[in-house]
């Protein structure tokens, strides 16, 4: 079924009577040329985009619970390709290309909303930093605006600049970045995967992995043995979990990283905006709600939950630059789990076991990177060689000393 | 959270500073034939377990003791707490 | 008499007057009142409108669970969007204005959408608005925007101060009803300490609201001597109007006390709001229950409300919301609404049960086996269709209706940590999870203990059973004889079908949404929740969800259990964000740090920086000066021909002390310190593990056994709380001893030709400071000014014959101004952090900019530093080969080929030639400055293989800021490349 204006008059018209499922429940057939593990945002796109450009005919993704549960519907829907370094930032750049042709290329409105996403500066350092990564930016194709104190103030005209503890001596925008309705990504792609004959099963959690002399032949699950041909691990925030059941240790830790929304208010902020003397980023959605957040809290956890310190420590800054925000009202926080690795980078990468893929690792930068995730793992899996925008996402880099490390923290996953 | 220093007794976590994976401890020998590796595997490789995970915290906002913290990351419950200067003596590093 | 709803009887002050208004007209109501039990009294039904449709709307609730009945409430700054009616407290001058509206509330021109709902149901908006995709931006997504969102904001600072604080106990016991009554007083009367918080602003939860809770007195009179009895004890603190917002690890919870909201503003002194965290050893949740309501078609108009909450209105209110009212009901409790409405004198149109064996009335009519199927009334209720069990229908005139479709265990806090509630079949509702939390108990309602002899019993057995376990004897608390009924109910979520069924009031989900979301295969409770918004209001579905669960679960055939339940997140009612935040907002946000000879600095004219959390001294403007340029130009020149101060307090210094010492810094520096003399200076790279470089700075060497080495002011912190990882978790017998004695020290560079010659008029004469006796790179104890301890380096950033000099911090304003009166003769000028940049960019020194976290000594052209003949952090793995490639980024210096052109910091650079893009960067800009010795701009650059690229013309570009020129590749060292003058 194609999604328009028209059909919407017309099922209101009749009653809604025939609208069909966004995607059929199914269930597991004995084998697959393709499994991916992980019904989130980045298992959804790469089924999509293995089936759409590579003309794979067998894929199933399996999800443990219900497809959009874990992080793709639990982040802070901000997407952006404002990356400094030339490993990252041409991955994220197509990423949002792909963004902005999604809705026509799915059939589906997920409200990609370039509204913009600003990052304050608040030091000369810092304007020397943004400035680099400014260039570096437009050097690989994307845009970069940098922003006078007075053309924020214009934007934001209740922004505390004259009481602040770090007063704003401009910005870094990206005018091409913005927000996405999370939810209706994950949605989106079952429904366009679906439509191509990707089995999506929900309910169907992997228990093991069946590996014979070095190479994977396929998955126990909740529901039965599946075979498969080339198994894709796509499960950020379980990473460790899930590959430990194939004896892997990972150059990855999972955090909690805590979220927040407000009550609904009428419109007040235009984009996204981040304060670069704390750590807070915010924007509203179309419903009216603040979404915002902070740091991740900073130890080792899977409990999709944290703790009161950084719920603080990410009003405080709200409060810093939005003084006005302190009468409205928190109505929800939540915990995602986020897969840190080691240089604050992901991996798309095969693993040491053939016919085992894996793809993690994305810190909290993994929402905005769905679209190309999908399209450079399914790349990966179809042809066995990385894609050129995701060549320096390999296991082998802190091997060889070529780590992606945008922050410049090094080893330590709860910094980055 | 909370933490029951050995020494302080119940602090909030809050004072702390989380140092990672205690494995941070087992530093390598510098001299061994497969240093290189054997640093590699220490600097990135985890076993980031669900469940049990011993780890580094730091009481900076404190007597700046090093503890190691045994914590289920599923549940944030506590197991045990050592000063990780112990830890580490009982795990061969000397000087 | 203008509250023609007001009733007899009641917890109100009618001795205390108090007005108010609601949209521009004025109401009287009482002290005791909330806005919309006083709007009530009013006659006033309509108070809101619903998100997407605007229906006209009313309260639902008489709690904080209300979805409805929401307003902006208070004018100018202190404008506070969504607040719920219901938990408002009156105030004498309390305005009130309804939101979500265009035009007036009874005319809201957005009610327009409610004619076209039918195009505009569940996810509606993912299957259209594609179209031309340039579109969404700017029309569409406006559009809805507008239409969305509920209040709205002042735009102006919050005025008001909120604090945070802590709070310790034995048992907090959340909620002031029966059960956490009983509790309170058994564990308040075996002295344990006890918080009991309650966010009502009278404490006695349902017992306010009941008329027959006791058999010898009102629910009310036992709460208020219970509370009473409570507050003569020393060791219960009793917290009224005080929210317990979520349950958080180890027995910590976080509460919201509103210390001033019922107050026209704020007493002076005092905040709006103190957010607690409380420390429990142990935790009873005795959160009561909250009703649901009943699915029929148009159940949303105003005067339809949830029966206890008509109850609670009459009874602890005097408030009935119209003369004439019905109760639709699948269980007792609806009754009781009906007997106690008519007991105060309220006509009752009729109950209407679903059950047929309804109990029956002497004094109003009772439809057993009825249904309500439709109601009437555009801006509030007027009458309802009620079908009879024959299938004939009948119209009641009634202004309200109460409905009455059992109640839900408030679970929340038992499922903050991710327990998943669980079914209790006998009241037909999600109970707390067996893994909650693991020092929280639950008693009463909240368990699903409904009636109020079960809920005293239940909060006294869960506190003593605590109280055993902990030490505490506890004694059997007498109970009152109270209200026992059993449970009698028969579930009924939904009439049949109904389609324009309200779920999700506030966020017009309807069965009709629910059975979409079914049809699109949004099945899954969360899936349901987010496809249709159900329970994302708000209220965050405290209402709604389980009317949405029971539609679900009827349409997939299966059980309610089966089909689950989302879990609850804190907080437990909306919070302000200002509360969360506390002091730490505005210029309070972080604190702020002064060096100690900071009011010095302030009398020469300093402008200051935010250096971390420090305020440093950036530079001095004179007299005359109007631009910094001018002030830092004159500063480095003066410095670099005569002296020049700058204070350096800020810089870490940390002292390391033992035998190992020198040991112990071998292992922390790449270079080596073993054998670094006594008396002497050396510069000192430290690594990170992963071979990058972490920070730089100096190690002097005092004693043998004594070193003291200074960071980076940024890295003070990090480089010191690495060391102490080192020296207790690597290497933990060695002897060594580390202190920060950052604050203990000023310390102030003195720097240029003269500085000696300065130095030597406030130094001790027993102290030779000659080239000889105290060359470069020295260091020693000394005295200054007549026997004041001091210590002094002879090391220098500048690249000048320079000193810095330190003294404890106590004498750190009477040091300053003596080297500046000493310095009077040659000119002296106190210099700022840009001076000090200029100097050092002039001298190739490596700052933060270089030190970026991706750079190691290599890159720095310090890569023959890095000691191959021992162990140090960092050695081993800086021998990556990603880290060793040919073409390694150099530092390098940089000058423009026109001299009138800037080198910023940021550009990228480029061979003449090559394509502009990211693929053929030969690297970037690091620092930039304009030097008043040269004459021109110049930079720190890192650049591919750089230092065999000396006298190569790159193309420097910055499309960023419009920068396209070109400049050359130099050495970093712009001035004295040999060091002859640091030395002289």
């Amino acid at each position: 079924m194609r999604y328009s204006a028209l059909r919407v008059i017309k099922e209101a018209l009749t009653g809604h009577k025939g609208w069909t499922p966004a995607w059929r429940d199914v269930a597991p057939q004995a084998h697959y040329d393709y499994i991916v593990i992980g019904g989130g945002g980045h298992g959804l796109a790469t089924a999509y985009y293995l089936a759409r450009d590579h003309g794979a005919k067998k894929v199933a993704v399996l999800e443990k619970g219900w497809i959009g549960g874990g992080n793709v519907g639990r982040n802070t829907t901000i997407i952006r390709s404002n990356y400094l370094l030339d490993g990252n930032e041409p991955f994220y750049e197509h990423s949002l290309k792909l963004w902005e042709g999604l809705e026509q290329d799915l059939n589906y409105n997920a409200m990609v909303s370039q509204r913009g996403i600003l990052n304050l500066i608040h030091s000369d350092a810092q304007r020397d930093a943004f400035t680099r990564r400014g260039n570096a930016m437009i050097l690989n194709g994307a845009d970069a605006d940098l922003l006078s104190t007075q053309t924020i103030q214009k934007r934001y005209p209740f922004i505390n600049v004259d009481n602040a503890r770090f007063p704003i001596k401009g910005g870094l925008a990206q005018h091409r970045g913005g927000t996405v309705r999370h939810d209706a990504v994950a949605w989106g792609y079952a429904r366009a995967a679906d439509q191509l004959g990707v089995d999506i099963i929900q309910n169907c959690e992997v228990t093991g992995f069946r590996i014979q002399g070095g190479t994977c032949l396929g998955v126990e699950t909740s529901r039965g043995y599946i075979a498969g041909g080339k198994i894709a691990a796509c499960v950020a925030g379980s990473s460790g979990r899930l590959m430990s059941k194939a004896g892997m240790r990972l150059p990855i830790e999972s955090h909690v990283l805590q979220a927040f929304v407000s009550e609904g208010l009428k419109p007040v902020l235009p984009g996204v905006i981040t304060f670069g003397a704390g750590h807070f980023y915010c924007s509203q959605s179309d419903k009216g709600g603040l979404v915002f957040g902070g740091d991740i809290d900073g130890y080792n956890s899977y409990a999709q939950r944290g703790n009161l310190p950084v719920v603080e420590d990410v009003c405080e800054g709200a409060m810093a630059i939005f003084p006005m925000l302190g009468r409205v009202r928190l109505l929800r926080m939540w915990g995602g789990i986020m897969d840190m690795s080691m240089d604050g980078s992901p991996i798309i990468d095969r693993t040491h076991i053939d016919g085992l893929y894996f793809n993690g690792g994305w810190c909290y930068g993994g929402f905005k990177a769905t679209p190309a995730s999908g399209w450079c793992y399914a790349h990966l899996l179809a042809r066995d060689t990385p894609h050129e925008f995701a060549k320096a996402y390999r296991f082998d880099r802190f091997e060889k000393g070529q780590m992606i490390d945008e922050k410049g923290v090094g080893n330590n996953p709860q910094l980055h | 959270m909370i933490i029951n220093h050995p020494l302080l007794g119940p602090r909030d976590s809050a004072e702390f500073t989380y140092m990672g994976d205690a494995k941070l401890i087992d530093r390598p020998d510098w001299q061994a034939p497969e240093a290189l590796a054997q640093f590699i595997d220490y600097g990135y490789m985890r076993d980031n377990p669900d469940g049990a995970h011993r780890e580094l915290w730091y009481h900076e906002q404190g007597d700046r003791s090093f503890l190691v913290v045994t914590r289920d990351t599923t549940t944030h419950e506590i197991f045990a707490v050592e000063l990780a200067r112990d830890v580490a003596r009982s795990r061969g590093q000397s000087r | 008499m203008s509250q023609i709803n007001r009733l007899p009887g009641g917890q109100i002050d009618r001795n205390q007057t108090l007005n108010f208004t609601f949209d521009g007209k004025s109401y009287q109501g009482h002290a005791g009142d909330t806005l919309a039990s006083a709007l009530l009294a009013n006659g006033v039904r309509l108070m809101g409108r619903s998100f997407k449709y605007h229906r006209p709307r009313g309260v639902l609730t008489a709690g904080s669970e209300e979805p409805n009945a929401l307003v902006e409430l208070r004018e100018g700054a202190r404008k506070e969007p969504n607040t719920r009616a219901t938990t408002a407290e009156l105030f004498g001058g309390l305005t009130a204005r309804s939101q979500n509206k265009i035009g007036s509330l009874r005319f809201d021109l957005m009610a327009i959408n409610d004619r076209f709902s039918n195009f505009l149901t569940a996810g509606f908006y993912y299957k259209t608005f594609m179209w031309p995709a340039a579109f969404w931006e700017k029309i569409y997504e406006p559009i809805i925007r507008n239409a969305a969102g509920l209040g709205s904001i002042s735009l102006q600072d919050d005025p008001d101060a909120y604090d945070r604080g802590f709070l310790h106990c034995d048992l907090l016991i959340i909620g002031a009803g029966p059960a956490g009554l009983a509790a309170a007083l058994t564990a308040g009367r075996a002295r344990a300490q006890v918080i009991l918080a309650d966010e009502d602003f009278t404490l006695g939860g349902r017992l306010n609201s009941e008329r027959l809770a006791f058999a010898d007195q009102s629910g009310a009179d036992w709460a208020a001597q219970t509370v009473a009895e409570l507050a003569s004890l020393p060791n219960v603190r009793i917290m009224a109007r005080t929210t317990v917002l979520g349950a958080f690890d180890h027995g910590i919870f976080s509460a919201l006390e509103r210390v001033s909201d019922h107050l026209p503003q704020p007493a002076p002194g005092k905040p709006r709001q103190v957010l607690w965290r409380i420390y429990s050893k142990g935790s009873l949740l005795c959160a009561g229950a909250t009703e649901r309501p009943i699915a029929f078609e148009n159940n949303d108009r105003p005067g339809i409300m949830l029966a206890g909450a008509m109850r609670s209105y009459a009874n602890r209110w005097a408030v009935t919301p119209a003369q004439r009212v019905a109760v639709f009901t699948n269980n007792d409790d609806g009754h009781r609404t009906a007997a106690d409405l008519h007991a105060k004198g309220v006509s009752i149109a009729a109950v209407i049960d679903v059950r047929p064996d309804a109990p029956q009335s002497q004094d109003y009519e009772v439809i057993k086996g009825g249904q309500v199927i439709n109601s009437r009334g555009r801006l509030g209720l007027k009458s309802i269709e009620v079908v009879l069990p024959g299938g004939a229908t009948r119209q009641l005139t009634c202004g309200a209706l109460g409905v009455a479709g059992g109640w839900n265990p408030n679970v929340h806090l038992t499922s903050h940590h991710r327990g998943r509630p669980e079914w209790l079949p006998q009241i037909a509702a999600f109970g707390p999870p067996s893994q909650g939390p693991k020092t929280l108990r639950i008693a009463g309602a909240a368990k699903g203990e409904l009636s109020t002899a079960d809920a005293l019993r239940g909060g006294a057995d869960q506190a003593a059973s605590w109280l055993g376990e902990n030490g505490f004897s506890a004694a059997a608390v007498e109970l009152p004889d109270a209200e026992d009924a059993p449970v009698s109910m028969t579930p009924f979520w939904a009439v049949k079908g109904c389609n324009r069924a309200w779920l999700d009031q506030q966020n017009d989900v309807t069965v009709k949404d629910v059975k979409l979301a079914h049809k699109e295969n949004f099945v899954s409770v969360e899936h349901l929740k987010r496809y249709t918004t159900l329970g994302m209001a708000t209220d965050q579905g405290k209402t709604s969800n389980m009317g949405g669960l029971a539609i679900m679960a009827e349409l997939t055939g299966k059980a309610i259990p089966e089909v689950g339940t989302t879990i609850f997140r804190p907080p437990y009612t909306p919070t302000a964000i200002g509360a969360f935040a506390g002091r730490d907002r505005g210029t309070d946000f972080r604190p702020i740090r002064k060096t100690p000879s900071h009011a010095w600095a302030e009398e020469q004219g300093a402008v200051f920086v935010e250096v971390g959390l420090w305020l440093r001294a950036q530079w001095f403007a004179k007299a005359g000066e109007t631009h910094w340029r001018q002030s830092v130009d004159r500063e480095v020149r003066a410095t670099r021909e005569s002296v020049g101060i700058c204070d350096v307090t800020t810089l870490g210094k940390i002292d390391v002390q033992g035998t190992d010492a020198a040991t112990f810094l071998n292992k922390i520096y790449c270079n080596g310190f073993a054998k670094l003399a006594i008396g002497k200076t050396r510069y000192g790279l430290m690594l990170r593990e992963d071979g990058i470089a972490m920070d730089d700075g100096t190690a002097a060497r005092l004693a043998e056994d004594h070193f003291v080495v200074t960071t980076t002011t940024a890295n003070a912190v990090s480089v010191f709380r690495h060391m102490e990882f080192a020296r207790q978790c690597l290497w933990p017998d060695l002897d060594v001893q580390l202190i920060s004695t950052t604050e203990a020290w000023a310390q102030y560079a003195v720097a240029g030709p003269n500085a000696r010659r300065l130095l030597q008029k406030v130094v001790d004469p027993e102290f030779d400071l000659s080239n000889e006796a105290f060359p470069f790179m020295a260091c020693a104890n000394i005295t200054v000014c007549g026997g004041l301890r001091a210590r002094l380096f002879r090391i220098s950033f500048s690249g000048e014959l320079a000193y810095e000099l330190a003294v404890p911090t106590r004498y750190a304003d009477a040091m300053i101004r003596r080297l500046m009166q000493a310095g009077e003769e040659f000119e002296a000028v106190p210099y700022g952090t840009e001076a000090l940049g200029v100097m050092r960019i002039e001298k190739g020194h490596a700052a933060g900019n270089e030190l970026n976290g991706t750079t190691t000594a290599l890159n720095l052209g310090m890569g023959r530093m890095v000691s191959k003949a021992k162990d140090s952090i960092g050695s081993t793995l800086s021998e990556r080969s990603g880290l060793n490639q040919t073409d390694a980024l150099k530092l390098v210096g940089l000058w423009p080929v026109n001299p009138a052109n800037p080198v910023p910091a940021g550009s990228h650079l480029m061979a003449k030639g090559d394509p502009v893009d990211a693929a053929h960067s030969q690297g970037y800009v690091t620092s930039a400055c304009f030097s008043p010795n040269l004459g021109h701009s110049i930079s720190l650059a890192y650049v591919k293989s750089g230092d065999s690229r000396m006298g190569e013309i790159l193309r420097l570009v910055s499309p960023l800021t419009g920068f396209d020129h070109e400049v050359e590749v130099v050495s970093a060292h712009f001035i004295d490349p040999k060091g002859e003058r640091l030395r002289a």
